[in-house]
């Protein structure tokens, strides 16, 4: 039987994994990936809270699916987001993006 | 329980029998044959993939109004394995530049995603892999995987006619999963679970007769997800050489060119579960399993059959077009169909059967009738819009 | 170690590496690949969990529409098929540490509490957790007013990302 604890540390690494991707890494949408390791993190926990709790309670299955909604509306404008820079300044380096930085 | 009426459950107990006798573990050869399972099902899928090859072209050459392949063994039924060895001994080339990991497992991934589907489906009541609670999702869930393997061949060919082919496809059947996933819903709701099966054993009356224009938007979306004619996109010969399969040589191709025969079989075999009551038929499939494995196989075969049909008499669609008629035309109409399905499964739940059977159908062909006659008057609408635009010169015109 | 552990250690070491692949490899296009092979292994975690309707959905929605989005964008997104430069920027190591001690106060933080031995109660037999999923998204006394809200969220990305990615000639 695997006990709760190893679902909770697993999703702990996988956020851990993804902070390290969205602090260090320089093309913005290498940045977005890291922020989908972490939404997916959090659906781990909130699963494995669901099955190791009261099954019949479904209030963790819901959340996992609202935040697969969020998850799914902020990629796509975050990409779009993204697209459009670099239409306008060629780069998706964070970094360079730089224009209000005095 | 006789092997003729269950066989599988006998062949199990048969073999874990064998297995603990000689020393192994019960969760052991549970798992050892449950991988037996999984390779003679993979088996005899590939054989049949390799008849399908031989079917393919027999039909294409009668709608062509020529004999096909005759040469090879009797009415070229050797003509497949011709066909194999001759790809298997082909020099396998990898273009220069190109990603070799990623370029080497598209083709894997490709044929990978058809094979999984084959784990929900129902051969006979007694004769199926899973039965997950959750199967209509779970067929978009392996398109999903056949969406990313023609994106990972297409990138990874260095090739730009190779990526235009694959961003293509990839819109394609991208934009058509929404009406097949609502579509899905259609037998979801008049059988009330999405698991196979239960679709299957909720079939008094197929589900055709309730609901032909999903049956219909089933069959043009499953088309477009194949990537068979006319959505063809990535296979326009005259367009982008192959498509994303252009680099790819031997096997390789082979893999493609198997998996979507494999892939459009398979699709046959679902229309004829959703929608043309799977193995049942009139209750031969009480009688024996291998009766109902004959039935759903045969129902399977006319499914195929109508979507070759489709591909070697309709013209290639423009990418435009495609996406157009998607996003305009098919979505909205599959999800009024459904809101409309819905309202009147609610409303004539308690009806008699006939009072019900009508009463879907008329609805149906109502909001069929109501599409085509809203495309009707867009269309005649565009039409006088360019041909007002034309000059008509009468010989009275321009005379010096 | 039953066959359970043996099974979950194998998928979480999969998901962890890929993981990991996903932050540290330079090319991108390689990068979105090991996302979808991390996703895969999520899916994976969620039917062990017999969370089944959430790991269809995870192929369905992540794999099949996020992964791709990602591929597309990485595409559309590079001057030349190559990559360019390096790819951690240079306080690379600070965002290390922050993670490392955010694993290891998470992983403090755990041990504290005595429910995490609690090993997984049996689920009732005749439970179907679709149906119940189901009730409970569109139930008014349950959680029919997220699963609204969450749609006119998803209309809203919509509208936004169109007009914001809109090619204006």
């Amino acid at each position: 039987m695997v006990p709760l604890s190893w679902y909770l540390i697993l999703a702990a690494a996988l956020f851990s994994i993804g902070l390290f991707g969205v602090l260090s890494r320089r093309n913005a949408v290498a940045i977005l990936l890291g922020i989908e390791l972490m939404l997916n993190a959090v659906n781990i926990n909130l699963a494995a809270f669901w099955r190791y709790g009261n099954v019949l309670h479904m209030a963790g299955q819901v959340f996992a699916i609202i935040v697969f909604a969020v998850a799914a509306a902020e990629v796509a404008v975050g990409l779009a987001l993204v697209i459009s820079v670099y239409r306008k300044r060629n780069t998706v380096i964070a970094d360079d993006i730089d224009l209000m930085k005095w | 329980m006789s092997f003729w009426k269950d066989p599988l459950k006998v062949a199990a107990d048969w073999l874990m029998g064998i297995l603990t006798g000689w020393g192994m573990s019960e969760v052991a050869a549970q798992v050892l044959i449950g991988f037996l399972g999984v390779l003679i099902l993979i088996s005899i899928l590939m054989v049949l993939d390799i008849f399908l090859v031989w079917v393919e072209r027999k039909v294409v050459s009668r709608f062509q109004d020529r004999i096909g392949p005759n040469r090879v063994g009797p009415f070229g039924l050797i003509q497949p394995f011709a066909d194999i060895i001759k790809l298997l001994i082909k020099e396998d080339i990898t273009p220069t530049g190109a990603d070799k990991v990623v370029y080497n497992i598209a083709p894997m991934l490709s044929m990978m995603s058809v094979l999984i589907l084959w784990a929900i489906v129902p051969l006979a009541p007694t004769i199926l892999s899973v039965d997950l609670n959750i199967g209509a999702l779970y067929i978009i869930a392996a398109g999903a995987i056949g969406t990313l393997s023609i994106i990972m061949a297409g990138w990874s060919s260095n090739n730009k006619f190779a990526l235009i082919g694959a961003f293509r496809q990839v819109a394609v059947m991208v934009s058509f999963e929404i009406p097949m996933l609502t579509m899905l819903l259609i037998p979801t709701i008049l059988a009330g679970s999405m698991g196979m099966n239960a679709i299957i054993e909720k079939q008094d009356i197929w589900f055709v007769w309730l609901s032909p224009l999903a049956a219909l938007i089933f069959l043009i979306t499953a088309i477009a997800e194949l990537g068979r004619a006319p959505f063809d996109m990535a296979e326009g010969e005259s367009e982008l050489v192959a498509g994303y399969n252009t680099e790819y040589s031997g096997m390789k191709f082979g893999m493609f060119y198997a998996g979507e025969l494999l892939h459009a079989f398979t699709y046959g075999g679902f229309l004829a579960i959703l929608f043309f009551g799977g193995y049942r038929f009139f209750g031969l499939e009480q009688v024996s399993p291998f009766l109902a494995i004959a039935v759903i196989i045969f129902k399977a075969f006319v499914g195929y059959w109508v979507i070759m049909w489709v591909r070697y008499t309709l013209l290639r669609i423009r990418i435009d077009h495609m996406l157009a008629f998607n996003w305009k035309f098919l979505t909205p109409l599959a999800f009024t169909l459904l809101i409309v399905t819905a309202l009147v499964n609610a409303l004539l739940a308690g009806a008699s059967a006939w009072l019900y059977v009508t009463g879907m159908f008329l609805s149906n062909v109502a909001l069929a009738w109501a599409a085509l006659e809203i495309a009707r008057s867009y269309g005649h609408k565009e039409r006088e819009k360019t041909e007002g635009m034309k000059k008509v010169v009468t010989p009275s015109q321009g005379t010096p | 170690m039953t066959a359970e552990q043996i099974i979950f250690l194998l998928v979480a070491l999969f998901t962890l590496g890929s993981g990991f692949m996903v932050v540290t490899t330079g090319n991108l296009v390689h990068a979105a690949l090991w996302l979808v092979a991390t996703l895969f292994g999520v899916a994976v975690v969620f039917a062990l969990l017999n969370a089944g309707f959430l790991a269809v959905v995870q192929v369905v929605v992540y794999i099949g529409a996020i992964a791709i989005l990602f591929i597309f964008a990485v595409m559309l997104t590079r001057k030349d098929m190559r990559d360019q430069g390096p790819q951690m920027n240079r306080g690379w190591w600070v965002g290390a540490l922050i993670a490392v001690l955010v694993f290891a106060g998470l992983f403090f933080l755990l041990q504290g509490w005595n429910g995490l031995s609690r090993t997984a109660a049996a689920i009732p037999a005749g439970f179907d957790a679709v149906a119940e999923l189901g009730n409970a998204l569109v139930s008014p006394d349950a959680f029919v007013l997220p699963f609204e809200v969450a749609s006119v969220l998803l209309v809203a990305a919509l509208v936004g990302a169109v007009y914001v990615a809109f090619n204006r000639k």
